[in-house]
Order: C-alpha cells, then sequence, then structure tokens
C-alpha cells in the first residue's frame, strides 16, 4: 500500500468518486468529486496530537464500531495516505467559537474548517474497475439475532477482532463480558446460497474464511471448543484442502445444516437449534459465541458506474465480461477493464491475478500511443438527414448526436461507434450508410438467394457473435439439417432493416429468420433489444396486410447452441412446407399493391 | 480482352472455390460451383483450388489477382470466423484493400451439415457463391482511423486489485489515476489479519 502512496506516476484521489466519464477509448474525460479532508494531506505527519484533544467520541467503522475513536481521526494505523481526517457531521468545530481544539494542538497547522470539496477533470485512455464488495448485513436474518444478541458477530467483526493490530491487539473475547469465550460457533452460507434471503450464489471466500478462523483460534487456544454449521464446505482451490483437514485434525466440529433458531441464555451465550443433516434429528448447542460467515455483495456505487460507462451487469449484480471464458476482464466497452471482486465474488490471489490481467490488457491497447478503429462503422448521408434524432437514441454507445431543436444533421463518432448497425436499419430516411453492410450489399444478396425457386428456400438472419457462430458450431459438431437454409451475415441482429424483410418476402421468401445474441448477451451491449421491438412491429404489419406473421421468426442462438441452431433450421423447415405457392404468390402481391406503407 | 468502355468501370472479380483437401469436396461438386461461378457476371477467373489456404494456394490466388487485375475477391471455403484474417491479409499482399474480400462459407454451413445429401449440398454451395459474388460486387474499400490516445488509466477502487492493477501500470511506466472513495485505500485486505490459503499476513 505505502508503494502506492509515493509511487511517482500515482496519482491517488482519496474520499473522491467518479462522477462522469465522457469521451471513449483512448480518451476518456473523467470527472472526480473530491470530499474535502479538512486536512492537508501533505502537510499531515500523523503525530496524533488533534487526536489526543478531540473532545468527540464516536464507534470506529473500521473496527465495525468494536472501537471507538475521535471526529479527526487516522482511518487505521498503515493507513496511505497517513493524513489524518475529520468527520465534518461530527466535528463541533466549524464554528471555532464551539471548538477548534485540534486547531490549536496541531503545531504545524495542517487542519483548515474552509477546505471545501473539489472537481477535477483526469484525461485517461483507459479504464479498471476494481470497485470490490460489500460484505452482506444479516440484519434481515433475524432468526440468527444478529442484531438482538451482542455475542453474535459476523466474520468480519470477528476479523478485527482476532487482528493483533485490532480493538483488543488480537485477543479473542467476547464482546459482552470481555470474557475468552469457551466455545465458538460459525453459521456458513450467511446471505448467499438462498433462494429466500439475501444472494442465490456462492460467495466464495468465506468457507475458507471459516477455516482459516478455526485455525487461528486452534492455534491460540486447543482446548477452545470450535464448531461450523454448514451445507457443504468449497475449499476448491490450492493448497485449501490441506486447511480445511488440518482444521479437522485439530478437532474443530463440522455439522452438516444451518441452524433454525438462536436463542440468548442468561450468561450472554447462546443456544444453536440445528437438525444435523447425518442424522435428521433436531439438536441443541450452547456457545460462548456464535460467528456469521456472511457473504458478499456489489457495492452500492456499481449501478451508478455500469450507466456512466455503459457496462452490464450479471443477474447476480456484479460486472459482466466480454467472455467468460476468453476475455474474463475486458468489459464490452472497449478501454474498460475489471479487477477484482467488482466482477465476481474472489479472493486474494484471484483478485490480484486479474488485476495484473487487467493492467497488460490496458497496456496492450496503449503501448503504441495510438489506437486504430475499425472501419466498419456508420456514416450519416448529411443530405437525407432530417435531425429527427432516432439514430442517437437506438445507438448502444451513444455515438451519435443530433441537435434536434437547431435541426443540425446526425454526426457519428466513428471512434465511439462499434459498428452494430442498429442506427442504419432505424433511420427512416435512409439517412445512415453502415460501411461494409450497406443496404445494397445485403439486398443484393437476398435477391440473389430467391432468383430460382425461392419457394424452396429459407432466407436466415445471423449476427456474427452468436447465431452465425451457432451455426459454425453445428457445423463442426457435424449436425445435419435441412439443405435449403441460406443464411446472410450482419455483425449484429440490429443491423436487420425492416426492408430486408420486406424485400425477402416480395421476392418470393416462404420463410425468413431474424437470429442474435440472447437478450442481454448481446455483443453490442443491448442492440438486439431493437432487433426484438422491430421485429414486433413487423409482426403486426404482416398481420394488417393478411400475411402470416409466423412466417417471419425471431430466435436467439448462442456461439455454443449448435444443437439449438440445426432444431431452429428443422422447424423453420417445416414451416416451409406449411407455406403454400399460392400464400407465396398472395403475399407477392400484397406487397406489390402495398409498397409505399411498407419502405 | 474486352476492352469497351463499359468493362472498364465494371468491378474484376475473381472466385476461388476450396475443395479443403475432402472435407468440402467430398459432399459438394467443387468443379461445378466454380463453373457456375464463372458464368456470372462481372466474374473474370472462377477455379477450384485444393487448399486455398495454405501458402501455396494463398500465392496462386495472388499471382491470379495480378496476372487478371482483379478488383474483387470470394473465396468460398470455410468460416469466415476462421480465415477471414488470412485472405484479407492475402488480398492486400495482393496489392488490394483487405475489404474488398467476401467468403462463402461452404464448409461450416454446407458440406458439413449436408453429408448425406451432395446434390442439395452443391445446390445450397452455388447458391451461397452467387450471393457472395452479388456482395463483393459492391463492397468499398475502407480505410481504418488512426486517433490519439492518452497512455494514463484510471483505476477505480483501491482495494488490493485496485492496488495491484496500478502498481503494474505505473512500474510499467504508464500513469495511474487511483480514485478510493474512502480515506485510505486497502479495501477489505486491510481490515483482515491473516489470510487463507497461506495463513500469513495481509498487508
Ligand atoms: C470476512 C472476509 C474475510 C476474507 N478473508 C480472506 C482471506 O483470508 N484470504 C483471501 O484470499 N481472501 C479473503 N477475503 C476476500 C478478500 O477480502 C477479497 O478477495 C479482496 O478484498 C478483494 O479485493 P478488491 O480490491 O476486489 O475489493 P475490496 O477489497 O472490496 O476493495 C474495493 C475498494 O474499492 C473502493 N470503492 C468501491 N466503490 C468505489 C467507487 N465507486 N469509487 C471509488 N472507490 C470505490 C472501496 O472503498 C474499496 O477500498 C475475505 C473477505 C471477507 C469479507
Ligand atoms: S463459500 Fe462456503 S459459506 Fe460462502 S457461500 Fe459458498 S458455500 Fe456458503
Ligand atoms: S435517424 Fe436518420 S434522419 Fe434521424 S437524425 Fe439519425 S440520421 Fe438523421
Ligand atoms: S453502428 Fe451501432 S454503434 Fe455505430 S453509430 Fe450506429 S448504432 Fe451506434
Amino acid at each position: 500500500m505505502t508503494d502506492v502512496g509515493r509511487h511517482p506516476r500515482i496519482k491517488l484521489y482519496t474520499l473522491s468518486e467518479v462522477v462522469d466519464v465522457k469521451g471513449y477509448v483512448g480518451n476518456f474525460d473523467v470527472k472526480i468529486l473530491k470530499k474535502a479532508r479538512y486536512v492537508d494531506e501533505k502537510e499531515c505527519t500523523a503525530c496524533g496530537d488533534c487526536t489526543k484533544v478531540c473532545p468527540v467520541v464516536r464507534p470506529d467503522e473500521f473496527n465495525l464500531g468494536l472501537s471507538s475513536r475521535k471526529a479527526i481521526y487516522s482511518p487505521f494505523p498503515q493507513a496511505v495516505p497517513s493524513a489524518y481526517v475529520i468527520n465534518v457531521n461530527e466535528c463541533l468545530g466549524q464554528n471555532p467559537a464551539v471548538c477548534s481544539k485540534c486547531i490549536d494542538a496541531c503545531e504545524k497547522g495542517c487542519i483548515n474548517f474552509h477546505m471545501s470539496d473539489e472537481e477535477i477533470v483526469e484525461n485517461v485512455g483507459t479504464i479498471i474497475v476494481a470497485t470490490g464488495m460489500e460484505p452482506y448485513d444479516p440484519t434481515e436474518m433475524d432468526e440468527y439475532g444478529y442484531t438482538r444478541f451482542e455475542n453474535v458477530l459476523t466474520s468480519l467483526e470477528f476479523e478485527r477482532l482476532v487482528n493483533a493490530g485490532g480493538p483488543t491487539r488480537g485477543e479473542v473475547i467476547r464482546p459482552s463480558d470481555h470474557k475468552r469465550p469457551r466455545s465458538i460457533g460459525f453459521v456458513q452460507c450467511v446471505g448467499s446460497r438462498s433462494a429466500r434471503k439475501g444472494k442465490s450464489y456462492c460467495s466464495n471466500v468465506c468457507c475458507m474464511n471459516t477455516v482459516k478462523s478455526t485455525l487461528v483460534l486452534k492455534e491460540h487456544a486447543p482446548d477452545m471448543e470450535v464448531k461450523v454449521f454448514y451445507i457443504d464446505i468449497r475449499a476448491f482451490g490450492k493448497g485449501f484442502e490441506d486447511l480445511y483437514k488440518r482444521s479437522r485434525r485439530l478437532g474443530v466440529q463440522y455439522l452438516r445444516g444451518l441452524p433454525g433458531t438462536v436463542e440468548e441464555l442468561p450468561n450472554g451465550s447462546v443456544r444453536v437449534a440445528v437438525e444435523n443433516g447425518a442424522t435428521g434429528a433436531l439438536e441443541f448447542h450452547d456457545l460462548d459465541m456464535l460467528v456469521l460467515a456472511v457473504g458478499v455483495e456489489p457495492p452500492q456505487s456499481t449501478q451508478r458506474l455500469q450507466e456512466m460507462l455503459g457496462l452490464q451487469l450479471t443477474s447476480d449484480g456484479f460486472f459482466l465480461e466480454a467472455h467468460p471464458k476468453l476475455q474474463p476482464v475486458d468489459a464490452a466497452t472497449r478501454g474498460v477493464f475489471y479487477a477484482g471482486c467488482a466482477e465476481g465474488p474472489k479472493d486474494i490471489k484471484e483478485s490480484v491475478t486479474q488485476a495484473s490481467a487487467a493492467a497488460v490488457r490496458a497496456i496492450r491497447l496503449m503501448h503504441k500511443g495510438e489506437i486504430s478503429s475499425e472501419p466498419i462503422t456508420s456514416e450519416v448521408i448529411v443530405e437525407r438527414c432530417k435531425s429527427c434524432g432516432r439514430c442517437a437514441e437506438v445507438c448502444p454507445y451513444h455515438a451519435i448526436t443530433v441537435d434536434v431543436k437547431k435541426k443540425t444533421p446526425a454526426v457519428v463518432n466513428t471512434a465511439a461507434c462499434a459498428g452494430c448497425g442498429t442506427c442504419a436499419a432505424e433511420c427512416s430516411f435512409g439517412a445512415i450508410t453502415m460501411n461494409h453492410f450497406t443496404d445494397k450489399q445485403i439486398l443484393d444478396q437476398v435477391d440473389a438467394l430467391l432468383d430460382q425457386s425461392p419457394q424452396e428456400k429459407i432466407l436466415a438472419f445471423a449476427c456474427n457473435w452468436c447465431s452465425y457462430a451457432g451455426a459454425d458450431y453445428a457445423g463442426v459438431s457435424r449436425l445435419q439439417y435441412p439443405p435449403n437454409v441460406r443464411l446472410i451475415r450482419t455483425m449484429c441482429s440490429g443491423r436487420v432493416d425492416e426492408k430486408f424483410i420486406w424485400e425477402g418476402f416480395a421476392k418470393g421468401a416462404p420463410v425468413i429468420l431474424v437470429s442474435g445474441c440472447h437478450i442481454g448477451d448481446c455483443h453490442y451491449i443491448d442492440a438486439n433489444h431493437w432487433t426484438e421491438k422491430r421485429v414486433a412491429k413487423i409482426h403486426k404489419k404482416m398481420d394488417k396486410l393478411g400475411i402470416r406473421p409466423e412466417r417471419l421468426q425471431l430466435e436467439w442462438i448462442s456461439a455454443a447452441e449448435g444443437i439449438r441452431f440445426a432444431n431452429v433450421m428443422n422447424h423453420l423447415e417445416a414451416l416451409r412446407k406449411s407455406v403454400t405457392p399460392q400464400e407465396i404468390s398472395q403475399t407477392v402481391e400484397i406487397l406489390k399493391a402495398d409498397e409505399k406503407s411498407v419502405h | 480482352m474486352e476492352n469497351s468502355e463499359k468493362s472498364k468501370n465494371r468491378p474484376r472479380i475473381g472466385v476461388y472455390v476450396c475443395h479443403c483437401g475432402l472435407n468440402i469436396a467430398r459432399t459438394v461438386d467443387c468443379e461445378k460451383v466454380a463453373h457456375m461461378a464463372g458464368e456470372l457476371e462481372d466474374v473474370v477467373v472462377a477455379k477450384d483450388v485444393s487448399y486455398a489456404c495454405s501458402e501455396p494456394g494463398q500465392h496462386s490466388i495472388k499471382e491470379d489477382i495480378l496476372a487478371n487485375n482483379l478488383d474483387r475477391v470470394v473465396v468460398a471455403s470455410c468460416s469466415p470466423r476462421l480465415h477471414e484474417p488470412t485472405f484479407r491479409q492475402m488480398v492486400q499482399a495482393a496489392g488490394l484493400n483487405p475489404y474488398i474480400l467476401d467468403m462463402a462459407n461452404l464448409r461450416e454451413h454446407c458440406s458439413w451439415v449436408h453429408m448425406d445429401d451432395p446434390d442439395a449440398a452443391t445446390e445450397k454451395a452455388m447458391d451461397l457463391t452467387r450471393m457472395s459474388v452479388a456482395r463483393v460486387r459492391s463492397l468499398q474499400p475502407l480505410e481504418p482511423e488512426t486517433l490519439p490516445l492518452t497512455k494514463r488509466t484510471l483505476v477505480i477502487g483501491g482495494g488490493i486489485a485496485g492496488i495491484q492493477a496500478a502498481l503494474d501500470l505505473a512500474d510499467n511506466g504508464y500513469e495511474v489515476v487511483l480514485v478510493e472513495k474512502r480515506a485510505a485505500i486497502g479495501g477489505t485486505m486491510a481490515q483482515l489479519d491473516k489470510t487463507f490459503p497461506t495463513m500469513d499476513c495481509s498487508i
């Protein structure tokens, strides 16, 4: 930590949060709000004279309230930066008439009540999100009595208790009477792996943290009775099984089953009622202290950052990586990377590994000092643009600006454009060309495939990243399916313009498929939402025109779903067989008569 | 051979139908596909080749591009997700813009999935090649844009992950802005004493 404090190339802002991010890969402008510390960070020598005279006593949050601190304090003994800090909400001294004791005590004159919050803008090329996690608050799990009984603690509180630098200097005592407990119980999966309370995922670190704690206890007090209540012990990492075995060898009792209730006994101990999973019998265990192995959750700031940077979240609320196996630290937004628990619960070793990986991924992007953009981007045909703003609204990357009021034509920021083609598909005035996937290029493919015997063919649009890849996977797996499907590749299903569909039907296609990544997995953030909306809109129009809406299908097929791809092809072929030549020629007639409304 | 005004502005397309050993040729009649392609408008040469991606395969296509003054190329072979970069480099080496290439997927999307029906597979291969020729006709050369970049990284969060990332970057010569919402860095790890699996102190 101290290396960070003195590194000439690291600029450290504490008490600070990112409040706005503008720009794109290579050139982000980041607005940072730095809260006032009221102590000069550079001048303060951490002598502590101020703290001695401060009259305000408050619980110390670093020790989770197990000890106290003053309104002016050092966050913790080895803190970086080491400068003291004032909590203004607690300080009496904004009005020096009330209190200015610390100002008088500080010989160097570092304390300044007039400091104010600052807003700073920094320009950077890449961003690493390492916002970590927050421990679960077990208040809602009333059955464990966390808020009711003094001797029920969370694992983090217990960490402070056994910490040599903590409030008790590492001596384990129980909060109610400061006596050494003779027995301690641990409850696993608190706030994790539950469909009812807390989270449904496994928090990954609490099993091993408990194993560690039992070893620490047994080391200090071999005769202490230590019991662990658990569902199953997850000791999957390198060296973990050894620690677990050692813990068992030292006499720690592992009891399968989570407590149903916890009651307090007159002497402050607790009685734990648990159904023993091995015997099925209801057991009662009297313990001097109980530790809840709390899980971890995404920090509160996650959603704000997600919106600011255009990132995605998993259903668990952690940040979603670009690819779970092959790009585990990249965000889908170019130039943004993840490290540590921000991406999901993990231990220190994994956090550090990811951090180094993220650093290298960032360096890989930056080392040339310039960045070349993929030329598959959209382009505005200024003369046709009506400044309606639709393209800017649908672009997942906010890569288009249109001043709707001033009626200035749309402008594409090619550096930010990822090339999904959604804007081109959504512009009603044909004012956007999608390079390399132009209307003409795609329509010519549609016409070529429907040139001969269209009634026998199935026209299918597939996005490059998921559905086309899924078709490749079907091929690699040698799955056999009907041979009359013809795929047209677009980068994103969002590119599939309504006019491509009408062109297909007008040229006699019996069945058309639009396919893309599953909702939530879109390679272009959420461009496939627009695909979904567009297809729904076309379905409505088909219905109105008297064309069977089933003839246009929408399917989400991932790169791993070769089997699903083949199944969809079989389904389409069955559907195609249900479309008669009369039905096709009727459709062709309808569309001929109705050319205007569908284009 | 044609020297009329009209043909001067027409695209000059070359089509290469790959056997992929027997991977494609066992099911698809590659010669027939190439022959059909040779009849299409704007196609100047159409050939079947045993392995388009191999060194000799690429070499012969490059020679063809130069000899026939081609300005657009269709390779009918495997998935573009596999070999598009290979063939883009190939056309670039022959002096063309890499974006005037198109691929028809005759392997993953055809020969491998319609093994029991060679006639239908060949029909499909011809359609896929026709579609590719239709597309390649209007492909445009594209140039990547080079933009300046700031060699600095913002790290949000000063826990162990943020600290490690910041140090790795800074030690490699990159400037880092580290933003931590609390008064000190260290995150959760600063609160731990001994840590698994080594059971040593955390800071
Ligand atoms: C009780 C307990 C015991 C554990 N014991 C062990 C152990 O023995 N061994 C082991 O390997 N692992 C252990 N772990 C896991 C370990 O703590 C984590 O792997 C590690 O702390 C993850 O580091 P991190 O940097 O990703 O996140 P964190 O440590 O959570 O750090 C994130 C930092 O980002 C800051 N931050 C958050 N949001 C913002 C924002 N918007 N702007 C600016 N800053 C922000 C936070 O203030 C914090 O400083 C334990 C975890 C717990 C809860
Ligand atoms: S690590 Fe263990 S205690 Fe934590 S949630 Fe997973 S199984 Fe439960
Ligand atoms: S959607 Fe089309 S017309 Fe509307 S602002 Fe964008 S480019 Fe212009
Ligand atoms: S192609 Fe996609 S990313 Fe690019 S400007 Fe259009 S909508 Fe935005």
